[in-house]
Order: structure tokens, then sequence, then C-alpha cells
């Protein structure tokens, strides 16, 4: 599947009002959140909310992802019963630290996915926000077949690291790398933490296009006001839409002509690159319907 | 089953509602207090009445104080009022 | 010589004002004048009753006016504008003669066609001479732009200015001059400066507004009027403001300069102009205390009448010449008719002032609001009242998309062709609907408590009483 994750939104989990206006922001993704978000004393009021959200808003082409609670806690099982009751894409696994968090939460997701005949398989994007995850990124995103990115959290990684969180981010340069390097030697997507002032445009700017430059997919964002902004960034090149249209073109041609082998320009084009072209052609089609 | 507690659900927030359930003896009672009152009181009235019936609440008094939330809010929030109301923990 | 006169008392027999004469105000003290019910409670001191009033705007402040409505002091309102407690009052059906709404530009003409004939006008002056030469920028109590009351001292039998800042003669500044003023009532204070400050002067920071401001000012960008030269008006609500604010980005960009802003004036469009984007700023009356401030110092930015502003009558006005406004509603029907006097339920929350003017004289006009405010689609099958003709408004803007009037057929596919989300009204509708379910239309009493009436001086709606619950 070709999926476009520019911006991933996080919307708060106990907000009726950020729930039915979710999609209007422009982001490719939401993350209804139900951890850091919500108060120990609203985790179950949210919960229901996310899950009546999901089950009657319709969302049109944007990606939803819940954030659950970390699979230490005594939330996250019925947090997964409530929300794959809904309409979903993904689970984002918060501080997950090994393999093994994974597996186990895969183990319920299956076990959930069998009770409530749920055929579509939804997909699960580890949140590495400690050291430990940080080093275990690469097993951590070869862990399963449903991960399909890596996403980086800053915040309570600086705190684990005992670093100081700037805006420059020095301090998570190691993380950033070590997290995108794992993503693409796993062959899946890397997204980077959410940029945390939401009045400074320039900042973000500064921020967002460093972290497409290092490799970065998409870029997670808390404030609707950085969407667009984050979009534009990670929009593909002139360059890299010609060259898109020009790959979808001799793949056609090529079906047309009854031809297995594609080239162009002398090179062979392999799945990979007509996957990537497909995308390209996604995300331009998208940004012209999005205002 | 029984409501035993007095819990309360929701802020009155635009967009959301606030549920106060409380228990009563022998009778249901619901009193909708709504911003969308003229254009939606059946419809808030419904979704109150459709929870009790599925979380099967047959007493109980229900203060519903609606800043136009959407349907599917008014069900979530009583649904957990009724949960909080009952004493259990989900 | 001196037009000095001490008190009211004596202001109203020198007038010779009696019992069912018109008097009238102009608001540009908005929510914190002070005249109007100093006025008001002179007169019922005096015995006077049947006053009919014309004040260009009612704001809270003037809540006492409930009292002298009931004692029959005053028996007949009209007026652009109205909120707060006598909005309210007026819905819930208290007042035997129905309020007269009209626009900004509907007042002057009727003034000059006798359908408002004043007897005396009362006019609030930051500051005066004894010879009556006034202006709104000088003293504590100043407002600005004094443009709603150039065609009330026009057309008044007596002009009474009343004044908090007595200068010597002749007042260096000059905006209502002595030809026009045949007295001049000092008092301790016409009002509170701070309150001419609504809450609605601050752009949004609500993100669904903002996105709509987005929108809007995608409109804008596309429309294919963004060009040097280009005039602009927008209301000072939030999303209105923060549309200006992206607009500014898009202007920087391009490297445009628009010619003037028009309009309630705010800092925003005085930060315009200090900052290049337009060369003029033609000021009906002021929203802020930087315009205050502006309108006194840069001769850049123009205090206009409402006349000038306006009037049909005119030989011609201004908003004739304006490319683009951006205007608020609280519904929109399928054909495009906006309310902006009444809410959902029924109740008067506002009226036209310059809405249906700019409207019908723009080349676009844009409404912006949520699709869904509350639980409450805005896009309705019918408005509760109609404020503008859909046949003056081109686009809608909301977060889900926009809406481009049929009759605007070569914008609409401009605006396609440009990749805008343009979707159809009744499309739009039916997406809120989706989400918020059908609602019934608030049941109104058979009652009529104001009328509509549209610039031209036709009635074009009318306003029913709300049934107390």
């Amino acid at each position: 599947m070709i999926s476009l994750k520019r911006t991933m939104l996080f919307i708060p989990g106990n907000n009726p009002s950020m729930l039915m206006n979710s999609i209007v922001f422009g982001s490719d993704c939401v993350i209804f959140d139900l951890e850091d978000a919500v108060s120990e004393k609203q985790k179950d009021a949210a919960r229901i909310l996310v899950r009546n959200g999901l089950k009657t808003l319709d969302f049109e082409n944007t990606e939803v992802f819940v954030r659950i609670n970390d699979i230490s806690t005594k939330y996250w099982k019925n947090d997964l019963e409530e929300v794959m009751k809904g309409k979903i894409n993904s689970i984002l696994l918060p501080k997950t630290e090994s393999p093994k968090s994974v597996k186990e939460a895969e183990k319920y997701i299956e076990e959930l996915e069998k009770k409530y005949n749920i055929e579509k398989q939804i997909t699960i994007m580890p949140l590495l926000e400690t050291a430990l995850g940080i080093e275990n990124a690469f097993q951590i995103a070869k862990s399963s077949e449903r991960i399909e990115g890596l996403f980086l959290g800053a915040e309570d990684l600086t705190a684990d690291l005992g670093a100081k969180r700037t805006k420059e981010g020095k301090e998570i340069l190691y993380s950033r790398s070590r997290v995108v390097t794992a993503a693409k030697a796993a062959k899946i997507l890397a997204i980077d933490t959410p940029f945390t002032d939401v009045d400074d445009d320039e900042g973000l700017v500064k921020d967002t296009i460093f972290a497409k430059e290092i490799g970065f997919d998409g870029k997670a964002s808390i404030s609707p006001r950085h969407v667009d902004i984050i979009n534009k960034i990670f929009m593909p090149s002139k360059e890299e839409i010609i060259y898109a249209h020009k790959v979808i073109d001799a793949i056609e041609k090529a079906e047309e002509e009854g031809k297995g082998v594609v080239s162009l320009e002398g090179k062979m084009i392999d799945a990979p690159i007509v996957n990537r072209a497909r995308k390209v052609l996604l995300v331009l089609n998208k940004s012209r319907g999005v205002m | 089953m029984k409501i035993k507690n007095i819990a309360i659900v929701g802020s009155l927030e635009s967009n959301d509602v606030m549920i106060t359930i409380e228990p009563l003896e022998n009778k249901l009672e619901i009193i909708i207090e709504s911003i969308v009152y003229d254009q939606f009181n059946e419809e808030i009235k419904k979704a109150v009445q459709d929870v009790c019936d599925e979380l099967e609440v047959k007493q109980a008094k229900i203060k519903v104080n609606d800043r136009g939330a959407l349907e599917c809010t008014i069900k979530a929030r009583m649904e957990a009022a009724i949960i909080r109301g009952k004493g259990e923990i989900l | 010589m001196s037009k000095i006169v001490k008190t009211f008392k004596e202001v109203f027999k020198l007038c010779g004002l009696k019992n069912g004469m018109t008097i009238s105000f102009h608001h540009h003290m908005r929510n914190g004048d002070y005249v109007l019910n100093n006025v008001i409670s002179q007169l019922d001191e005096c015995g006077f009753r049947d006053i009919k009033i014309a004040p260009s705007a009612v704001f809270p402040i003037h809540e006492p006016l409930i009292e002298y409505i009931k004692k029959g002091v005053v028996t007949s309102i009209d007026t652009n504008y109205m909120s707060g407690s006598v909005a309210e009052f007026i819905s819930l059906g208290e007042m035997e003669q129905p309020v007269k709404f009209r626009s900004h530009g509907g007042r002057p003409k009727a003034m000059e066609d006798g359908e408002i004939k004043v007897d005396v006008a009362f006019v609030a002056a930051p500051s005066s001479d004894k010879m009556g030469n006034i202006n709104g920028v000088l003293g504590s109590s100043a407002c600005g732009s004094l443009g709603y009351a150039f065609s009330d001292v026009e057309h008044a039998k007596s002009v009474v200015a009343v004044t908090d800042y007595l200068v010597d003669y002749p007042n260096p500044y000059i905006s209502i001059d002595e030809t026009k003023v045949d007295y001049v009532v000092p008092v301790s204070k016409i009002g509170d400066s701070a309150k001419i400050v609504s809450g609605t002067t601050k752009i949004t920071r609500d993100p669904v507004g903002l996105t709509i401001a987005k929108n809007a000012a995608s409109v804008i960008e596309k429309s294919g009027l963004l060009k040097n030269g280009f005039s602009f008006q927008t209301g000072a609500g939030g999303a209105s403001l923060a549309a200006a604010y992206y607009l500014k980005k898009v202007m920087l960009e391009k490297n445009i300069q628009g010619s003037f802003g028009m309009g309630g004036i705010t800092k925003y469009f005085v930060d315009f102009l200090n900052e290049g984007f337009f060369k003029t700023l033609m000021d009906v009356q002021c929203f802020d205390l930087d315009a205050v401030k502006s309108i006194k110092e840069n001769p850049n930015h123009i205090e206009i009448s409402a006349s000038l502003y306006a009037n049909p009558n005119s030989k011609s006005c201004v908003v004739d010449n304006l490319d683009i406004v951006i205007l608020g509603a609280t519904e929109i029907d399928t054909n495009f008719n906006v309310n902006v006097h009444t809410d959902s339920n029924g109740m008067i929350i506002g009226g036209s002032g310059g809405h249906s003017d700019t409207a019908a004289g723009s080349k676009l006009c844009i409404i912006v609001t949520p699709l869904i405010r509350a639980r409450l689609p805005i896009i309705v099958d019918k408005v509760t009242t109609i404020s503008t003709p859909g046949n003056t408004i081109d686009v809608l803007v909301t977060e889900r998309g926009i809406a481009v009037n049929p009759n605007r057929k070569e914008l609409k596919n401009k605006l396609i062709d440009e990749g805008l989300k343009v979707l159809d009204i009744q499309e739009m509708q039916n997406i809120a609907q989706k989400i918020t379910g059908k609602p019934k239309r608030a049941r109104l009493s058979h009652k009529i408590v104001g009328e509509v009436i549209y610039r031209d001086g036709n009635i074009i709606d009318t306003i029913k009483a709300v049934n107390k619950r």
C-alpha cells in the first residue's frame, strides 16, 4: 500500500470538538491521543469518546491512528479493545523499547481482529522515545510485518537521556539519524518528532527542512497550525514530480505493449521506483485538493 | 444493574455535553438542557434513552447539559457516566 | 458668541422637542457610549413620552433603554445593528412597534428621502469648541472617525453636540463644523473609549477559524482580483481578521500593494497602512484605539461619512469601487441568502451594518463561517432572516470546502482550475447534516418585532418574536 505520511497531527482524545474537526486541517494522518493528552481520571471517557467517533465520523482520505497507553499500563488493552471497534488504520505504540513489546501488542491485536472479525489488518507504528528504544531501533523495525514506520518522540527521549531539549535539536541528532537509518534499513518509513513551539513558524520551517534532509518521510505535529508548513516542505520537488510522471508513463506504455521489463532513460525501473513515483503523484494530487 | 454513585462525565466546552448521573429509586428521570434544544431536543433525548436501554439502566436521575454535542459524543458521555455510576472500572 | 447650553433640559426646550418627535444618535463610542442613556433618562425626567429614536447602533451598554421602552418614553427604534439585552427584549416581543433595521448605507438614504425625519440629532463629540466645531480624535473619549454622524447633522432640524472636552475656539481639528451645529452641551463624560474595542476584534486562535481564514485568503489569491491597486474590506470578526493576516502573507510573497482598505478599522488595518500594504484607509468607524491614534496622525487614514461609504442615493459611493470584502454569517441558505440579524433560535444578535452594502458594491463578496457551529449546520434551506440577498454573495468559505454562487460560473471554474476544494452548496449542507443530524427549525411566534429594510429602502424580510421558554 502506498501511504502518505507527510504530516501526522495529534488530536487530544477527550476533546469532542477537535475529534469532529480533526480532518479539516489537511494533515495526511491524524493521531487520536489516549496517552499524554488525557489525564488519568479521564482515560475511560476518552477511550469511549474516541471509539464512538471512529465508528460514526467520516475521515475521508485521512489515515487514522490512535496512540494507546503503553503496555506497562493497565489501560492499553482496554484502549485497543475499544478503538479497534472503529475505523482505524494504525496504532501508535508509545515507549516501545524492544521487539518483545511490539510482539505483545501484536498478539493482542490479532486476538481482537479474530474476536471482532476485522478483515483489514491494522498496522503498528512504534514510538521510540527512550534511550533503549533508540538503541533497539532496527530490531524493533524488523519485529513485525505490521510495522510501517518508526516514529521518533524527542520530548520523553531527552528526559531519559538527561539532555536539554533545545530548538536546534543537537541533543537528538544521533537519535534522529539512528531512527532514519534503522527505518530505511528495514524499508519502512521514518517519522520525525513534533516541533513544540506553536508560535515559532520560522523555527518550524528550519526543523522540518532539516528532518527532510536527513531522510525522514514525514513529521508529527501537535498544532493544526503547523500542518500546512510541514506538508509544503515534504512536497516532492519539481524534478521528482517530472520523473514520477515519466516513470508512470513508461510503465503504462510497457503494459500496453505487453512488456515485462521496463526501462527509462536506459535504467531499469523496479517496483520501489514505481511505488515511489505513485506516491509522489498521490501527494501532488492530494495537496491540490487540500486548500 | 444499579447506579450506585454520583458520576459526572464531559464538559461545558462547545461540542461537548456534561452528563450527571445519580441514584434514584424506581424511575428514570432525564433532564435536558441544551443550546440547541429547539433544533435537536428529540435526538438528544433518544440518544440518552438508547444508552440507558442498552446498558439496562432503569433507575437513575440523569442531567444533561448539552453544548451542541454530536450524537456520538452524547452516547459516549452517557456510557462513561453509567459505567462510573455503577462503580465499574474500565 | 457661544452655543454652549448648560443642561439637557434647556437644550430640549431650545430645540423645541416635543412628544412624538424623533431623535438620533451615532454609535462610534460603541459599547462605551454614555450619551444615549444620558439623554433618554433626562427626557424621562422632563416627562417626555413617545420619543422615536434613530441610533445608528444599539449595544449592551444601552440596557437602560428597556425600562424607558416599558415606560413609554421610547416607542420606536430605527437602527442598523442591535446586540445585548435590548436586542433580547425586542426579540421577546416586548415592544409594540417593530424595530426598523437598515444598513449603514441605507440610513443616510432614508434621511435624504425623508423616511427618517430627525428632529434633534445628539452627537457624542469627543472634542468641541464653543461653536460646535467637533472632532473624534481629541480628548479622553476620542473614538476616531465620526462617519455615521454626518448624515444626522446634515438632515436633523436641530443638532446638539454633547462633549466632555471643550477646547478653545477654533478647534484645531474639525470633522463636523459649526455650520451644522446648533448647541453644545458639556457633560462630565460622553463614554468610555476603552470599550469601543469589542471582543470580536482579535485574531482568532481557534484552529478551525484559522483554517477558514486561510481558505478565504486562498480564494482571494486565486480569484484574479489580487493585483496592485486592489481594495479590501473585512469585518472585525476573528476569522475575518485572520483572513487579513493570511492575505498579508500572500501580498508580501507576491509583492502586491493595494489601493485602499475600508470599513470599521482595526489595528490590523493600521499595520497594513503603516507597512505599505495599502496606500489609504477609508474609515467610517474605529474599532480600537490604535485606529483612533492613526486617524489622528496619519493623513492617509481618512474619515469618511456613511454616505460616502455606502449610500446608494449618492452620485457614487466607495463600496462601488471595492474589490473584495470578507463578511460573516449566522446562517446562509442554499440560495446564498445570508442572515446576520438573528441566531438560529431567531434571537436578534446583530444587524446588517455595512454587510448588505459592501456585498452589493464589491466585485467579490466572501462569506466566512464554520460549516458547523456547536451542533448547528450553518447552511440551511432557508435563513431565519434575510439580511443580505444571495445574488450579492459570491463565495462561501468554510473549513471543509468552498461554495461558489452559481451565478459566478467563471469564478467557480477558475477556483476549481486552481485546485481549490469547490463543492456545491447543497453538497456542503449534506456533509454538515451527515455529521450533525437534520435540525428542526426554531418555532417563532407570529408577532413581527423587526423589519429588515434593504439599502434601497424596500423591506426584504421581517423578524418574528421568539417564544419565551
